[in-house]
């Protein structure tokens, strides 16, 4: 028995070894990785959408020690000093517009984000030191991304999810800053993380006033723990980089003068978006390319009018190629054609064509041009609702914040196609932080369903609040919603009242109002996630393998304004002095009320009186005598002091007027 | 005989035409809680303070009952038995009726109340200052049959004021603040020592400062009602005694000195029944309070953010008081140190008041609940309108006191003045701070020169009284 338990146990012992030593093995392999993407992808309101997609990954580096080829040290450093498991930063400007660029894709689920800069962090340390982990990397990326990102630092600032905010991830922190302004000084130690930077392959296109002139920015930084993670070493990190700029195309050819002019898409090409070319790959880059996708409604309308336009027999052999002849013309002939793989099997599939960048060389540099020979409309895919977010009353005393949800085309589709099953439900996560000098009551809470009010309870799923301290955290609702699939539109109204600060909690521009961060509204039944495996070809690309994940669809909401009351600016001493003198007043004049004894008063003043005249009597006697006896003594003494005053005032005045001549001949 | 029945006429029209006015009052709070919406007094910064707000304890209530601490936010700063009280009753609304029409029956329960026990104060402080003034053979002073007794003044004075029923109509919690404060003060003049404790550890523990209000407490129940010096007494005793030892009147007014238990001496008794009862009561309150607070954070959270709250001034938003807008404005590193000397400024006067006025113990709390209601740090109109409504306890005493005109249109100035700039400053933004911020100091100017007046006047008063009595053949 014992015999074939220790055969066993050394049958089981050699096993593992020889999986260990096959995964060091495999881990000794891996090398360091860089990958290049850039996504074009026209947008129904005639702008065009750029989304630069840079990757490192790190193996767990075990064999390298601490040295590095390609992947950025100080983030390595970062993540291994903070123990940071994962980690996502953004730098935007502009407001991604959800109904016209899309709200159902994984690039407005990933990369549409709120205005200013937006933090959230998981760490993988004890509960206890969480807070500390967070402080201090806030203060790192301050110092790495030339931003105020250590504001974050402050407990009013930061929240801890529980709920709505991607539930799953354990020690989460989050944070935004919506005032920061994002410029080229955050660009710039961004794309030094690139092994390339914006000397060469697909970086180079980013021209500083091409990009900064687009009506939306977004950089971003995500980076993931690879691997067990048990241990500190044992884990690679995946770093991230995307950069979403969505940019309108100046009129680059005039094609064909259309009838219908507002129809018209723009013509375009790189050279012209962004002011330069793409001129050849990265070296150090693993793989380089850039794709050109049309979305679904795009695809789907395109083939309508092919089908209005061309002759039924041509219709037959309706390809792809076919397509672009056409309506289009693309000025390179791409290296791959791919299709979604549609879960749903809808009519049309959104199209992608891959342009390879290694053939291309600065002497022969890759200049993509798309040329439109047809009007053609479409809409992009929406979230099923669309959310906005208000204030509502006047006035610096309270006022109400009111989250708007419309439904969109999607959640109407649910509703014909579940019209049959009773039991239909929406859910809908919100996620809102509210600065602590905004005192809401969330005890107003209303809801209101198709413009009726509703009970709270019947909608809520559940809900989890923390209330604002003053002056330490800031209030955090988070609502678990579920509604009935016939909605049409949902409001929830929260009641609020403004705080008043200390002169020095104001910033500077005081009187600009305070910024309520964006809420986050996410659709836990719906994700987002594109497939084009025809032929597998572009599993190895870091961007698509990032697509094909499921992403929660969520949509950031506005940013709010809110003015508050300021108190005067000027005049701390002024109020200080005033109200000290008030107290005095009191206190003064309590006392004396208390201590006064009306008989001693009047001995007092009785005998007052008679000191008094015994004093002056006494004087005048005095004077009587003095005359009487040396009547010239007294008045010397007076025609001396008042010659002597008269002679020193004479002196003052030839001094200022010695001192004004001396002026006035010198430098008048 | 007939005048005798004339009088007695007299009296019962007196009662009766009481009671009308009552009930007017309360008549007149039920159409303006009707008309609550529409008057929106329960967001006026004059009313409802941080700490006596209706919305607050809303708020306080909904987190209690979503298994939070009430005091998880900084919203709540009340007492956790007021929200069990009155809690459930801003939950329960009534269809077609104002939101919160229960809470403000209560309110109005309470003030009636309060306006009932002020009376009854007012009745027996006459009967034993007009005894008192007999026993010195100073008759002629007590002229309190001829017009409405002074009880019935205050209460009506109390019932009518505007500040009274803006506090109540604007379901601030400051009337059962009030109500624990008169319950104390009427516990200790009718000499029932667990009725005051009760009182004054209630109120003690619903807004702190009445803490203070343990000296004149202790005073009434020692020494007993307000009553002329007592000096005069010690040297009628003597002076008479001297005069004719053995004649058989001064014997009877000894007796009659005796009886009716003049503030000669201190009796001890009564106060350590109260002391005894104060404990018994707060130990009860307490164990309350912790029963209710017992799941999150306990009795010490509970003491932070009540009595910390009021400690601290954490709440800068404008009130009636004088401290918001210094606390907005000082440099942090003196805030410590201007919160200690405000605080004092409370404590300073304790001792010199009790000193001299220790003789009347009911004006003295008259004097302490004015001075805290006018240096606390979220004062309001509900503070205010106790202060005038004791004030009327002492309109005879007080007939000859200076400035009253001048008082009385200042304080109608102000309170006409003070939501005028503050719709200037938040709503229409055409002022700022420094408009509401004057009004509030215009408004402290005159609570200090009411209080330095009637004071010097309590005291004049009692020098007449002594001059009358030396000068008396």
């Amino acid at each position: 028995m014992a015999n074939r338990v220790l055969s066993l146990l050394i049958v089981c012992q050699v096993l593992y070894s020889t999986i260990a030593f096959g995964s060091v093995l495999d881990i000794e392999k891996e090398d360091e990785e860089f990958s290049e993407e850039l996504l074009l992808k026209p947008l129904p309101d005639r702008k065009v959408l750029a989304h630069f997609h840079f990757q490192s990954t790190a193996p767990p580096s075990t064999s390298f020690g601490r040295h590095h080829h390609l992947f950025p040290k100080p983030i390595s450093q970062l993540v291994k000093k903070f123990r940071v498991k994962e980690m996502e930063l953004s730098f935007t400007q502009g407001r991604w517009r959800y109904e016209q660029w899309g709200g159902f894709d994984p690039i407005s689920s990933n990369n549409a984000k709120p205005p200013g800069v937006e933090l959230w962090a998981v760490f993988d340390v004890p509960q206890s030191q969480v807070d500390a982990s967070w402080k201090n990397l806030t203060h790192a990326l301050s110092g790495l991304f030339c931003a105020s990102i250590n504001f974050l630092e402050s407990s009013t600032t930061y929240s801890s999810p529980e709920l709505a905010f991607r539930p799953d991830l354990g020690n989460l922190r989050y944070g935004t800053l919506p005032r920061e302004a994002v410029c080229t000084e955050n660009l710039t130690p961004w794309l030094k993380l690139l092994p390339c930077r914006d000397k060469a392959g697909l970086s180079a296109l980013m021209d500083r006033p091409s990009i900064y002139r687009g009506f939306y920015h977004s950089q971003r930084l995500h980076l993931t723990l690879t691997g067990s993670g048990l241990e500190e070493l044992d884990s690679g990190i995946v770093l991230e980089q995307t950069l979403t700029v969505v940019l309108q195309p100046s009129s680059w050819r005039t094609g064909k003068s259309y009838v219908d002019k507002a129809h018209s898409q723009p013509s375009w090409s790189i050279s012209s978006i962004f002011g330069r070319k793409v001129g050849g790959k990265c070296v150090l880059a693993k793989s380089s390319n850039v794709y050109l996708q049309f979305e679904k409604g795009l695809v789907g309308e395109l083939k309508n009018l092919q089908k209005e336009n061309a002759n039924p027999e041509t219709n037959k052999l309706a390809s792809k190629v076919f397509l672009s002849n056409l309506s289009f013309d693309l000025s390179v002939n791409p290296d791959k054609v791919f299709e979604e793989v549609d879960d749903f099997h809808s009519k049309s599939t959104s199209i992608l064509y891959e342009f390879s960048v290694e053939k291309y060389n600065g002497s022969h540099p890759l200049d993509l041009g798309l040329t439109w020979k047809i009007p053609v409309v479409w809409s992009c895919q929406q979230a099923p609702l669309h959310a906005s977010r208000f204030l509502m009353g006047s006035g610096n005393e309270r006022g109400a914040i009111a989250i708007y949800l419309r439904s969109t085309e999607l959640s109407e589709g649910l509703k014909k196609s579940d019209i049959v099953d009773q039991s239909c439900e929406l859910r809908v996560n919100v996620f809102q932080v509210v600065p602590w000098y905004i005192k809401v009551y969330y005890h107003t809470l209303q809801v209101f369903v198709n413009q009726q009010s509703r009970a709270v309870a019947d909608i809520m799923e559940k809900i989890h609040v923390s209330p604002s301290k003053d002056k330490t955290s800031p209030g955090v609702m988070e609502l678990i919603l579920k509604f009935p699939c016939g909605l049409e539109s949902a409001a929830l109204n929260l009641e609020f009242d403004k705080g008043f600060l200390h002169i020095d909690e104001y910033p500077p521009d005081a009187n600009q109002g305070f910024d309520i961060p964006a809420a986050v509204i996410s659709y836990p039944d719906f994700h987002a996630s594109m497939h084009f495996s025809e032929d597998g070809s572009l599993d190895k690309s870091p961007m698509f393998s990032k697509f094909q994940e499921k992403s929660l669809v969520l949509s950031y909401t506005e940013i709010l304004l809110v003015p508050l009351t300021t108190p005067d600016f000027s005049m701390p001493y002024n109020v200080i002095t005033i109200t000290c003198t008030v107290f005095a007043l009191y206190f003064g004049s309590l006392l004396n009320v208390l201590q006064k004894r009306v008989g001693e008063e009047e001995r007092f003043l009785k005998n007052n009186a008679g000191r008094k005249t015994g004093r002056l009597s006494q004087l005048l006697s005095k004077f009587s005598t003095k005359l009487r006896g040396k009547p010239r003594e007294p008045q010397p003494s007076t025609a001396v002091s008042s010659s002597f005053v008269s002679f020193k005032l004479i002196l003052k005045i030839l001094l200022v007027a010695g001192i004004a001549i001396c002026w006035q001949y010198y430098f008048g | 005989m007939a005048e005798m029945e004339a009088k007695k006429e007299e009296k019962h029209s007196k009662r009766s035409s009481f009671w009308v006015w009552v009930m007017a009052s309360v008549v007149f709070r039920l159409i303006l809680v009707y008309f609550h919406k529409n008057l929106n007094l329960s967001s006026r910064p004059e009313v409802s303070t941080p700490l006596t707000s209706i919305r607050r304890l809303a708020e306080g209530y909904w987190l209690k009952q979503s298994s939070m601490s009430p005091y998880a936010g900084s919203m709540y700063h009340g007492s956790p038995l007021l929200l069990s009280l009155i809690g459930p009753l801003t939950v329960q609304r009534i269809q077609g009726k104002p939101n919160y029409l229960l809470c403000s029956l209560l309110f109005v329960l309470a003030d009636v109340v309060s306006a009932v026990l002020i009376r009854a104060t007012g009745q027996k402080l006459q009967t034993a200052y007009s005894q008192s003034l007999k026993l010195l053979e100073l008759d002629n002073l007590s002229r309190s049959s001829e017009i409405l007794s002074s009880g019935d003044v205050a209460a009506l004075v109390y019932l009518w004021n505007p500040f009274t029923i803006v506090a109540c109509v604007g379901l601030s919690t400051s009337p059962i603040e009030n109500l624990a404060i008169i319950l104390s003060l009427y516990g200790a003049c009718t000499r029932l020592p667990s009725l005051a404790a009760f009182g004054w550890v209630v109120a003690t523990h619903l807004s702190l400062y009445p803490a203070i209000l343990i000296i004149p407490l202790i005073f009434l129940l020692g020494y007993g009602l307000d009553a002329p010096p007592r000096k005069l007494f010690v040297k009628r005793t003597h002076g008479k005694g001297g005069d004719n030892p053995s004649s058989g009147s001064s014997c009877q007014q000894e007796e009659l000195l005796i009886q009716i238990k003049l503030p000669l001496t201190f009796s001890w008794k009564p106060v350590m029944h109260f002391l005894f009862w104060a404990s018994v009561w707060s130990v009860y309150v307490l164990a309350l309070c912790s029963l209710s607070v017992k799941q999150k954070g306990g009795l010490w959270e509970m003491f932070k953010s009540t009595y910390g709250f009021i400690l601290t001034v954490e709440d800068l938003s404008p009130n009636m008081g004088v401290l918001w807008y210094f606390f907005a404005e000082v440099f942090d590193f003196f805030r410590n140190f201007f919160l200690i000397v405000f605080h004092m400024n409370i404590l300073f006067m304790i001792l010199p008041l009790a000193i001299r006025l220790n003789h009347r113990p009911c004006f003295l709390a008259f004097v302490y609940i004015m001075i805290s209601s006018m240096l606390k740090s979220y004062p309001s109109v509900g503070d205010s309108a106790l202060c005038l409504g004791l004030f009327g306890l002492f309109i005879f005493e007080l007939a000859d006191m200076q400035f009253s005109f001048f008082l009385f249109s200042g304080y109608v100035g102000v309170s006409l003045l003070s939501p005028v700039m503050h719709n200037l400053w938040i709503w229409r933004g055409t002022g700022n701070a420094n408009f509401y911020y004057a009004t509030a100091m215009a408004f402290a100017c005159f609570q200090i020169i009411l209080v330095v007046q009637s004071t010097s006047a309590m005291l004049n008063h009692d020098r007449k009284l002594r001059k009358l009595y030396v000068t008396k053949p």
